[in-house]
């Protein structure tokens, strides 16, 4: 039997902290730590546990469940792609974080209790706040403190989740949880907060797009799936959830849809793609789960390929917003193929990765006669292929021509793209190696005339919609408003006025205290004590030598007699 | 620039052929939806080109309601960059 005596989580994030000694070993282990993780995380029988006592609880350092699995397989194979596209342009800084970043993510996935849970899920806020910072700009550094507040709060609430939890319960393990209490709630927002769920998720689109062309890609991966994954094991048919999937689908192609910033359209489609995961928890049939785990996985794949795309075209060129970019397909060819197939498999074209995972969600909605969750899915089907499948390509690669020719992507980057879009296209024809490592036994066929004929009609029509209406959706040099107002804007102004009133309150008492101290002196100078010995001279010294003096001599009469 | 020495994606008389293909495909996409029978869960979904029109509306709709949205929400790029004055530049002397 083999023995998994190490955490491979631990082993990415303990790998990462080594980057920083060399060139050349940093260079290896980008290649070395994800294979050698995969090969854990595979090698382990299956329900392997291990045990560890601690403070009177049973932790489970490692549990290997197969949804687990196979969330870690993909943030290990997203270590390793991530790696080679940030191969030579990346930071040390950068990679180092962005690998204790996927390892912390790999722990929670195999984490077996509440508490080896939470700490891994705060090591990944502290390594995803890194990776913003290795953009090393000023910009950067104020929306990475922004996202850094954002995942303390809601680390927090996942604590006081967990803490009372485990009063309540007794229990520490990691497993479906009944919204019972406060606690369970706390739990539950704790997680959704990292799912990128209202009010709180303007942190995507404000952090993420700062990072560098790489940092980016990691971050796109990590956070929002793992939050997927804990929901999934912890809140499988909780109904609140559909809800929340069904406005965050929605927020995500609106906001999209308004967006100049290339980067910020794919950081809103983010939400939205993590919407339908949400809601495919939400309708916890077998099916519904099936396919919010094949369409994290498939998410973080062609997510990660289109922000690739989108990386190189802000390496090569430095800009990144649609109303300064265009017509880049004729020096950027493979870029803009490869970022063309990423938006085909997001958009859940037939043959590609996205139509074989999300389809399963539908289905279920379908089976289960929820009608206007079945017709908003359709809908927001549609409208992925609008704000992100055809937009990306459309206002980066074709549009009109800004004149720019830039070269070609460097070559490590092509080869990280053209691997996730093998793997797009590869995953939508022979889904057969997915469905084999999902939680459920699949019973689900995705080719069928009748689904595809829909799913052509249904994003083609979409696809026209998107050129009739395009001179509605002209490029404008804004930003939309979002929740982050009330701490970008309000609070700001609220607590500059709020410093005023402190300040002025302490000016006050100290005009007080001084006035206070100023009559004690002058009484004390009028009155006939002032006028004895010790009292005349000011410096305290003499003053405190002399008790001094009188003390010692109060010690040695006591000794004395 | 002359019509010949742009790329062919983008000369006039190409893209008048891309559209023509693109509404062709269209149509034979709502033409193959006739040899099909749709899974009816809803009892619309096997009318002619449901799909179809059924995509295009609501991504009118959206694209429509964002245009909208957008006339409150949307502010010029530099709207927050005025942030760091307020508050931390009493701090801001005191870094490094």
């Amino acid at each position: 039997m083999t023995e998994l005596l190490f955490p491979p989580g631990l082993l990415l994030v303990l790998g990462g902290l080594l980057m920083p000694l060399g060139m050349k070993i940093r260079n290896g282990l980008i290649f070395i730590l994800p294979v050698l993780c995969l090969v854990l995380i595979w090698s382990a029988p299956a329900d392997y546990i291990v045990t560890f006592p601690f403070l009177g609880f049973e932790l489970e350092p490692i549990k290997i469940t197969s949804t687990g699995q196979m969330f870690a397989t993909v943030f290990s194979l997203m270590a390793l792609v991530g790696g080679i596209f940030a191969y030579k342009q990346a930071s040390t800084l950068e990679l180092s974080a962005a690998f204790v970043y996927a390892g912390s993510a790999i722990g929670v996935t195999l984490s077996g209790d509440l508490i080896t849970l939470f700490i891994f899920w705060e090591i990944m806020a502290i390594g995803s706040t890194l990776v913003i910072w290795a953009a090393r700009h000023d910009a950067a550094y104020r929306a990475s403190i922004r996202y850094l507040m954002i995942h303390l709060f809601g680390g927090l609430l996942l604590m006081a989740g967990i803490a009372g939890h485990v009063v309540e319960t007794g229990s520490i393990r990691f497993e479906a949880l009944s919204l019972e209490s406060i606690s369970q709630y706390l739990i539950l927002a704790g997680f959704l907060i990292n799912a990128g769920a209202p009010p709180l998720s303007a942190w995507i689109a404000d952090a993420y797009p700062e990072a560098s062309p790489s940092g980016t890609v990691f971050l796109s991966a990590f956070t929002t799936k793992t939050a997927v994954f804990t929901l999934l094991v912890a809140f499988p048919g909780a109904w609140l959830l559909i809800p929340i999937g069904i406005y965050m689908i929605f927020y995500g192609i609106i906001y999209a849809l308004l967006e100049n910033d290339m980067r910020r359209i794919l950081a809103y489609s983010i939400i939205n793609q993590v919407g339908f995961m949400v809601t495919g928890i939400g309708l916890g049939t077998e099916m519904a789960l099936n396919g919010a785990a094949a369409h994290a996985f498939a998410h973080i794949i062609y997510k990660a390929l289109l922000l690739m795309s989108a990386g190189a075209v802000l390496y090569q060129t430095g800009k990144r917003r649609c109303t300064d970019l265009g017509g880049l397909f004729q020096t950027m060819p493979w870029t803009a193929l490869l970022g063309i197939i990423g938006a085909l498999a997001i958009s859940s074209f037939p043959f590609t990765s996205g139509f074989i995972s999300k389809s399963m969600i539908a289905q279920s909605a379908a089976d289960q006669q929820l009608i206007f969750i079945w017709f908003a899915l359709a809908a927001a089907s549609a409208g992925v292929f609008l704000h992100a499948g055809i937009k990306f390509p459309w206002f980066v690669f074709f549009q009109k021509d800004s004149g720019m020719r830039p070269a070609e992507a460097p070559p490590n980057m092509l080869l990280a793209m053209t691997v996730f879009a093998a793997l797009c296209v590869g995953l939508g024809v022979y889904p057969d190696p997915l469905y084999a490592i999902l939680p459920f036994a699949v019973i689900y066929e995705p080719y069928t005339a009748a689904h595809l004929v829909a799913q052509f009609q249904l994003l083609l029509f979409a696809g026209l919609a998107f050129f009739v209406m395009l001179p509605m959706m002209k490029r404008t040099l804004t930003i939309s408003l979002d929740f982050d107002w009330f701490y970008r804007k309000v609070l700001p102004a609220t607590g500059h006025t709020g410093l005023t009133v402190i300040n002025g309150f302490a000016a006050c008492l100290q005009g007080m205290s001084q006035r206070c101290i100023n009559s004690c002196k002058s009484a004390f100078k009028s009155s006939r004590l002032s006028h004895y010995h010790l009292s005349e001279s000011w410096p305290t010294g003499s003053m405190v030598l002399w008790i001094g003096v009188m003390l010692g001599g109060y010690l040695v009469m006591n000794a004395w007699f | 620039m002359n019509e010949q020495r742009k790329h062919w994606l983008l000369r006039t008389e190409n893209i008048r052929k891309l559209w023509m293909l693109f509404i062709a495909i269209l149509i034979a996409t709502v033409v193959a939806g006739l040899f099909v029978h749709q899974h009816e869960a809803f009892g619309i979904e096997d009318s002619l080109g449901f799909y179809a029109w059924y995509g295009f509306i609501t991504c009118v709709g959206m694209v429509i309601f964002a245009k909208l949205l957008g006339l409150f929400l949307k502010r010029p790029e530099t709207y927050y960059d005025t942030e760091s004055d307020m508050g931390s530049n009493t701090d801001e002397a005191h870094h490094d």
